[in-house]
């Protein structure tokens, strides 16, 4: 490797690329593309029919522009809406028929998909572009009843689930990428776990952008029917490339009476290089719905990579006694810019929602906390805790926190609590006077500020994304 | 091992100290004492590595041009010092912090790093012999801690990381009887025949329990007199004018 590549590596070490042969659509966004793409799929009509509903309606939409990171104008007619490596067009049917350069791939990164060496406890569904290529413990899943496979799988096999609640949470009708969403998907998870079983393994889905000029849209829908519970967790890598590529995905969770779910994600897409060229633009929606009494869904997010980052993981609180939990730390470190938070829609009685959120900026990035609080009319007793603290390192970066609260209800009680800080040269200082070096130091005070957050992710990934957040920040103190 | 030559240090175009010297040999305890402002905390902070100060003359130690070597390393090369007010930081556990201390400082002299459970061992038995409470080791970096809890947990640092050159920065300033003895006890129980130590404090207090080889007095940036331990004695009695008239 020549030296330039070697420094580049070391930056981001996800950043290769897989030579593998794909299928494509052909290239822009049209109905002729979403029917390539449906028919790919063997996709029923009804689902065809589906996505051609949102297109009609994304013609008449237009991108938000609300927002504070600015990107140049998407030519969305000059998109790949479809890539898959050619070996995996249809669906191998285990392991030992997965292509080989697919599996080196994922062990690559840290993902071995082959039996005996799979991660203990977690069944990992591997997406690569446009589908998913492997899941691995499905057999012992089954066995419980619990569904986990691939979204456009459970589209052939369990229609039934798939149209009761693909939607539900997140309408077609909701804002354009969502909406763009909905018309151009291409795989994802899909998770169903029964009345009153608990989900023995974390459930996690692996999202690895390969080609270029090719958009990413993953669709996951996850159900966790009465009295069950899942967690369930999802990884994000790119490769590093000189134009900025799109991954605009929905993620719909619902969780019926007594249930709960724990959706953890660790996004470490392709952040761009030092002066702010290429990088993923992940502009995601996310939301959950706590559609049964006692339900709970809590959000975990550590997102330390892409450009820019514009996304809100959301909680529709319906349920009496529903539970909403948002924890996140987005670190933003040279060009990236971030704007993330919340929704906490409280329609139920004596809901909850508590908000910890952290952002860390460094070099000339800009970190904003954008959440909202709705409590509706008939909240009775709903309650609120949000907390926000910024950390800022260097003086050129920036950290805002823009929070709306929207009460109408009188019994309501809503706390809100914000710090902004730096990391002082008497910290830095004293940790080298005890022998740590400056990015040492720095990691072990990041991963101070952020320790409310990384507690909440599942043990295998919480050392992983310790060392993400030193990683990511590395080179920013001078 | 500690050799300083003609040292100045200014902040701010303030020059603190003033064509400083000293010479500290394997086993020896220095204590330095003077009035607000002599340039106790600048000597401690040079030593150390602190940024923000220009610096002219010598140092150094172990053979080495201690002013060249960064922050970190001389820390990993024994040079320990005592905060004068430890540094709070918010959400990283104490017993953590050291553990990574130390590792990083073993990793340095090409020793195996220790892992959770010998660590926690080691902590165990020296907060045992420092009567220290173990409850404060699961706490946040001196979050919350009382100035005494703060000063002890400095000590224990100490004692688990076994530096070369100790100097204590006014460790001993705002601790009751008790602590300052634990404080004392610490540094006793680490004195041999290697280790040297530079205690920098207000008071003479300190040196009943820790008896110095040497005293330095301290007056504006310079040493005006140095003796044995009797010398912290005559001070108490006679204040910094008196010692230093009768020059």
């Amino acid at each position: 490797m020549k030296q330039q590549e070697l420094e580049k590596a070391k930056e981001y070490k996800y950043g290769f690329t897989t030579d593998v042969e794909s299928i494509r659509a052909p290239k822009g966004l049209n109905e002729d593309v979403i029917k390539f793409i449906s028919n790919i799929k063997k996709e029923p009509k009804w689902m065809l029919e589906w996505r051609l509903k949102a297109y009609k309606r994304l013609k008449n939409l237009k991108e938000p522009n609300w927002q504070k990171p600015k990107y140049p104008k998407i030519n969305y007619q000059d998109l790949y809406y479809y890539s898959a490596p050619k070996s995996a067009s249809d669906k191998p049917k285990s392991l030992s028929e997965v292509d080989p350069k697919l599996i080196e791939t994922y062990k690559k990164l840290g993902i071995p998909l082959q039996e005996q060496k799979k991660l203990s406890g977690i069944a990992v569904d591997a997406v690569f572009d446009s589908v998913s290529v492997a899941t691995t413990f499905k057999d012992e899943l089954t066995k419980k009843g619990i569904i986990f496979c691939p979204i456009s799988e459970a589209i052939r096999n369990h229609p039934d689930l798939v149209k009761k609640y693909l939607g539900s949470v997140i309408p077609i009708t909701d804002h354009y990428f969502a909406t763009l969403n909905s018309a151009v998907f291409t795989d994802g998870s899909f998770v169903y776990i029964p009345e009153g079983v608990r989900c023995p393994m974390e459930l996690s889905t692996y999202f690895r952008i390969n080609a270029s000029e090719t958009g990413q849209f993953e669709r996951t829908l996850i159900i966790a029917d009465k009295g069950s519970y899942v967690s369930y967790l999802e990884g994000c890598t790119a490769p590093m490339r000189d134009e900025n590529q799109l991954h605009a995905a929905n993620v719909e969770l619902v969780a019926l009476d007594d249930a709960e779910i724990k959706y953890s994600t660790v996004q470490n897409w392709y952040p761009g290089d030092k002066d702010g060229k290429g990088g993923i633009y992940n502009f995601v929606t996310k939301r959950g719905a706590c559609r049964g009494k006692n339900s709970k869904i809590s959000w975990t997010q550590v997102e330390t990579g892409s450009a820019i980052t514009w996304k809100y993981p959301s909680c529709i609180l319906q349920g009496d006694n529903s539970v909403g939990e948002f924890y996140s730390i987005a670190i933003t470190n040279n060009h990236q810019k971030a704007d993330t938070g919340t929704k906490m829609i409280h329609l139920g009685k004596n809901t909850k929602s508590k908000i910890i959120s952290k952002g860390i900026s460094a070099g000339f990035a800009d970190n904003t906390y954008r959440g909202l609080v709705r409590i509706g009319s008939k909240a009775s007793n709903a309650r609120n805790y949000t907390q926000c603290d910024s950390l800022l390192m260097g003086n050129k970066c920036g950290a805002h926190t823009i929070p709306y609260i929207e009460n109408k209800n009188s019994s309501a009680n809503i706390e809100h609590e914000a710090t902004t800080s730096k990391i002082s040269e008497e910290q830095l200082f004293y940790c080298n006077q005890r022998g740590l070096n400056q990015e040492e130091a720095v990691s072990l005070i990041v991963n101070g500020f952020c320790k409310e957050v990384l507690q909440q992710l599942p043990m295998e990934f919480a050392v992983e994304a310790q060392k993400l957040v030193g990683i990511s920040l590395e080179g920013s103190v001078g | 091992m500690l050799d300083i030559n003609n040292l100045s240090a200014s902040i701010e175009n303030k020059k603190i100290l003033k064509n400083f010297n000293l010479k500290i040999k394997p086993g020896e305890i220095h204590a330095i004492m003077g009035p607000n402002g002599s340039g106790k905390s600048t000597l401690a902070n040079v030593l150390s590595g602190r940024k923000g100060y220009e610096i002219d003359g010598k140092i150094s130690y172990e053979g080495e041009d201690l002013l060249k070597i960064p922050i970190e390393e001389r820390a990993q090369k024994g040079v320990f010092l005592a905060f004068q007010y430890p540094i709070e930081i918010p959400g990283v556990n104490t017993n953590n912090f050291l553990k990574t201390s130390l590792n990083a400082i073993r990793k340095f002299k090409g020793l195996k790093e220790l892992d959770s459970l010998d660590f926690l061992k080691l902590v165990k038995e020296k907060s045992k012999n420092l009567k220290i409470e173990e409850k404060i080791l699961s706490r946040q970096l001196n979050v919350g801690f009382s100035g005494g809890e703060k000063k002890k947990n400095e000590i224990l640092q100490m004692t688990i990381l076994e530096p070369k050159l100790v100097i204590l920065d006014e460790t001993d300033s705002g601790l009751d009887i008790d602590a300052l003895r634990i404080v004392s006890e610490g540094v006793n129980s680490l004195r041999n025949e290697k280790r040297s130590f530079l205690i920098i404090t207000h008071y003479q207090r300190l040196l009943d329990y820790i008896k110095p080889d040497f005293v330095h007095v301290l007056v504006n940036g310079k040493i005006v007199k140095t003796g044995c331990s009797d010398l912290a004695q005559e001070l108490e009695k006679d204040g910094y004018e008196g010692v230093t008239a009768a020059r």
